[in-house]
């Protein structure tokens, strides 16, 4: 009995009713032994033989009771993928292994100097020639296979270089092993190059061993993520606590987390407190207190308490699978600079083999004697030399790694593109509250009797500031007043009737409109907003009957943040609707000098282009839900978010750690991601611009230098590998 | 007068690798809903055309072995899969802009086009 368990897509289910039709119709099937159906997910995960059910019979029970069955061969794709390289890995090494081995025995028997040493029985030719064919055509198979199909398609890659390189010299050895005697009639000596052939294959074998090693590497950081989902959850259901896998979760499912335990999804804490280690997700290693209340995130360790909280988001809509889907996003765009080697790779193989073409004509034509042995030896360095793989690894791989590297740091790059750009940036601009404040206000000082009428108008408003006055209120047991006529005047302030009196509260944008004089409290008010506070004036029928100065405190990072920044040489700003002198002592509390204040809501993104006009490349950093015409103005726009679709949506990059540092992080993950592409393509470029010639023999007039085609083999074989791990060490990058 | 004839063959020759490799013209697919694209030394159909602001399902077949081809990227549309060998793997794309946007092996050896009509 072969076992199988499959997981299905269900289109159709809306109800609990509908979940047991098809879990009934399915466990029906002669040969399942079990059907689990998550309306949450819309999925069927089913165990049964597949000796006696198969996808159709699954599909048809499924389609019997009014529902849609399509196999999801992605739940699989990771595990098999996994299965599948490790397989490729160990077919390619056995080959390596064999290739090498007989490559040497050849190469004992046949090179200059060390074949006096060899046993006879190796020094012949035709034993060479036994010992070369299994790795001519079996390790050398898949180049051949890759040729067939390529030139069906009328298209070549690396494999057809290598085929044809290979053939060329195996064939002429062959034929000089066979016909030793017409080879001598045309004045050449009869001796073959199996070790040429048979040296190359395994040399390249093992680069391509090391190769696809390497390149896993390069997606540890998805692996990784993916591995910190949880198994299971621990579902409190009708007072029991039943552990069911994750995929089962259902929103508003009440789940008990224990110490060291993993939480499973996210969601809201309804009982119990503990503090919780966040930084798998947003690389602060600080645990973080949580109560009831608080959110918590799945995939984070909970580290003292017990609790109980609440399910809010599960399947594809936690925070994790949402970092996940966002890399793998990031890791599959392209990055601008990777255009120049696309246009080149698609011309370049056929250029090579019309240069080894050119190359074998001009050595018989002009060349030295014996002319075929050098067209023909010159001809294949060419074939082998030529590496396309290096251009096509360079950028792509150093990419992956850049973005996995950013994740590991709660730094959620949205695409290439804007991994490439963030080098660019020469000017930073912060939005002030909630990014270099903690968007929490407070009310500091209270001018006049005003806290009642203040609170009372700012009941109907939504501002941050309204909240700060309103708690103050509460706090101070205030009694509030009936408002009617209520108005929130965008960048101004409110207004409001307040027993039948007229009431304003707003700023000096707001008095001046209502041309309320302010000249007796100016010393007071200078005094506030020079201490970084934000100053609201109440005006009651056309007088200023007090103040309010309401302060956000700034965030523990804002300073090093700025600081990190400037020692990059990267101007700052700050941008805020406060006035000038307000703005000003928080830009000094922070080290910012260039403050933009006064800028309405609706401006910024204005303000945004003037800095961009003075052509400054600018990144913009706000929190992505209230800034993000001004996030999507500048040339990069960098949410402090918390990794909801919102904020990354409206971002390029996400700082899910919200830690002011990691701008400057991510300007320096930019630099240092974009300065190895580069070198990466400078290697990859150079590389075959300068060996290629060297292997067409155009040192030969001058040095007597042609390049043998075993070390053409090695030099290949280490061009693409050398790529790829100057990508990885992007992943020692310390922040 | 060997070195005449060499001289002819590999001229013929170069003109011949130009021709057979650079000259190709792929005919485009019009593509309505789905549609298979074979994966063996390269792609078969290797242009599509597919209408714009629909979700074509694009189903991609690995029949080569070689490692070049194991992966798909379609970067426009932030797309980078692994094609397990014989497996059909489904792509879907929802094009909202016309144009011609480009596909690829992992190493960008293989291209492929899909035009946004």
């Amino acid at each position: 009995m072969a076992e199988v368990k499959k997981t299905y897509d269900i289109k159709g289910m809306h109800c609990a009713s509908c979940v047991r039709l098809i879990e009934k119709s399915v466990g029906k099937i002669d040969g399942v032994t079990s059907c689990n159906v998550n309306l949450a997910t819309n999925k069927a995960t089913v165990e049964y033989d597949s000796a006696k059910v198969d996808n159709e019979k699954l599909e048809s029970a499924v389609a019997s009771v009014g529902y849609k069955a399509s196999i999801n061969e992605e739940v699989k794709s990771e595990d098999q993928e996994k299965k599948e390289k490790q397989k490729e890995l160990n077919d390619l090494r056995n080959k390596v292994i064999v290739s090498l081995f007989l490559g040497l025995l050849i190469l004992w028997g046949s090179f200059p100097g060390l074949m006096s040493t060899a046993p006879a029985i190796l020094q012949n030719f035709w034993v060479q020639l036994l010992l070369a064919t299994p790795v001519q055509f079996w390790a050398g198979l898949s180049f051949y296979r890759a040729t067939i199909s390529a030139l069906k398609h009328r298209t070549a890659n690396m494999d057809t270089l290598v085929a044809i390189g290979t053939t060329v010299a195996f064939g002429y050895s062959a034929f000089v092993t066979i016909f030793p005697s017409i080879v001598k009639s045309i004045g050449i000596d009869p001796i073959p190059y199996f070790d040429t052939a048979t040296i190359i294959i395994g040399l390249i074998l093992l680069g391509r061993y090391f190769e696809a090693r390497a390149k896993a590497g390069t997606s540890d950081a998805i692996k990784k993520l993916i591995g910190l989902q949880a198994k299971t959850a621990r579902v409190i259901k009708d007072g029991k606590e039943i552990d069911i896998p994750i995929d089962q979760v259902l929103i508003g499912n009440v789940i008990r987390v224990r110490p060291g335990e993993k939480i499973p999804v996210d969601g809201v804490i309804v009982d119990g407190e503990s503090s919780v280690d966040e930084s798998m997700l947003t690389g602060e290693s600080i645990p973080v207190d949580k109560a009831k209340g608080d959110t918590v995130v799945g995939a984070t360790i909970n580290k003292s308490g017990t609790f109980t909280y609440k399910a809010t988001k599960v399947g594809q809509e936690t925070m994790l699978a949402q970092i996940i889907k966002l890399v793998q996003e990031a890791q599959g765009s392209k990055a601008p600079i990777q255009r120049i080697a696309d246009l080149i790779s698609s011309y370049f193989v056929p250029a090579v083999l019309m240069l080894a073409i050119l190359t074998f004509v001009i050595w018989y034509d002009f060349g030295s004697a014996p002319v075929l042995l050098f067209a023909l030896l010159n001809t294949v360095a060419v074939l082998i030399i030529a590496c396309p793989c290096a251009m096509g690894l360079a950028t792509p791989t150093a990419i992956m790694v850049g973005t996995g590297k950013g994740a590991e740091n709660g730094i959620l790059i949205k695409d290439a593109e804007s991994l490439e750009t963030a080098h660019k940036i020469n000017t930073v601009i912060f939005d002030k509250t909630g990014t270099l404040t903690k968007g929490q206000p407070e009310v500091t000082d209270i001018v006049g009797n005003v806290l009642s009428l203040a609170a009372s108008l700012e009941k109907g408003s939504e501002h941050s500031l309204a909240e700060a006055i309103v708690q103050e209120a509460e706090k101070q047991n205030v009694k509030l007043e009936i408002i009617t006529k209520f108005k929130a005047i965008a960048g101004h302030g409110v207004e409001g009737v307040a027993a039948g009196k007229q009431v304003f509260l707003g700023n000096r944008r707001l008095m001046e409109r209502e041309n309320v004089s302010i000249t007796s409290y100016i010393p007071q008010i200078e005094k506030l907003e020079s201490e970084g506070k934000t100053v609201m004036m109440l005006a009651l029928d056309g007088k200023l009957a007090g103040l309010i100065a309401v302060a956000d405190m700034i965030k523990e990072t804002a300073r090093e943040g700025v600081e990190a920044l400037e020692k990059m040489g990267i101007e700052v700003a700050m941008i805020t609707g406060d006035n000038q002198r307000t703005a000003n002592a928080i830009a000094r509390k922070v080290g910012i000098k260039r403050v933009l204040a006064e800028v309405l809501p609706d401006t910024k993104a204005a303000e945004v282009r003037k800095i961009q006009a003075e052509g400054k490349k600018v990144a913009m950093v706000g929190d992505g839900i209230n800034d993000a015409p001004a996030l999507a103005a500048a040339d990069i726009g960098i949410a402090m978010g918390t990794g909801t679709d919102v904020a990354i949506e409206a971002a390029d990059i996400t700082l899910i750690n919200k830690d002011l540092q990691s701008v400057a992080q991510t300007i320096d993950l930019s630099k240092k991601t974009m300065r190895t592409i580069k070198l990466n393509l400078f290697w990859a470029f150079g590389y075959n611009i300068i060996l290629i010639p060297v292997a067409m023999g155009v040192l030969y007039p001058f040095f007597h230098i042609l390049l043998n085609p075993i070390f053409a083999s090695v030099a290949m074989a280490t061009s693409s590998i050398s790529v790829v791990f100057n990508s990885l060490l992007l992943k020692r990058l310390r922040f | 007068m060997d070195k005449v004839i060499v001289s002819i063959v590999g001229f013929v020759g170069i003109i011949f690798t130009y021709w057979f490799f650079l000259m190709r013209r792929e005919k485009e697919v019009a593509v309505e809903n789905e549609v298979d694209i074979i994966v063996d030394g390269g792609y078969k159909p290797e242009i599509i055309s597919v209408p714009q602001a629909k979700t074509t399902k694009l189903n991609f077949i690995r029949k080569d072995p070689s490692s070049c081809l194991e992966e798909i990227v379609l970067g426009d549309f932030k797309i980078r899969k692994y094609l397990p060998l014989n497996k059909k793997v489904t792509i879907e794309i929802k094009p909202e802009k016309p144009g011609e946007y480009d596909y690829a092996c992992g190493m960008n050896m293989f291209h492929g086009k899909i035009i946004v009509t």
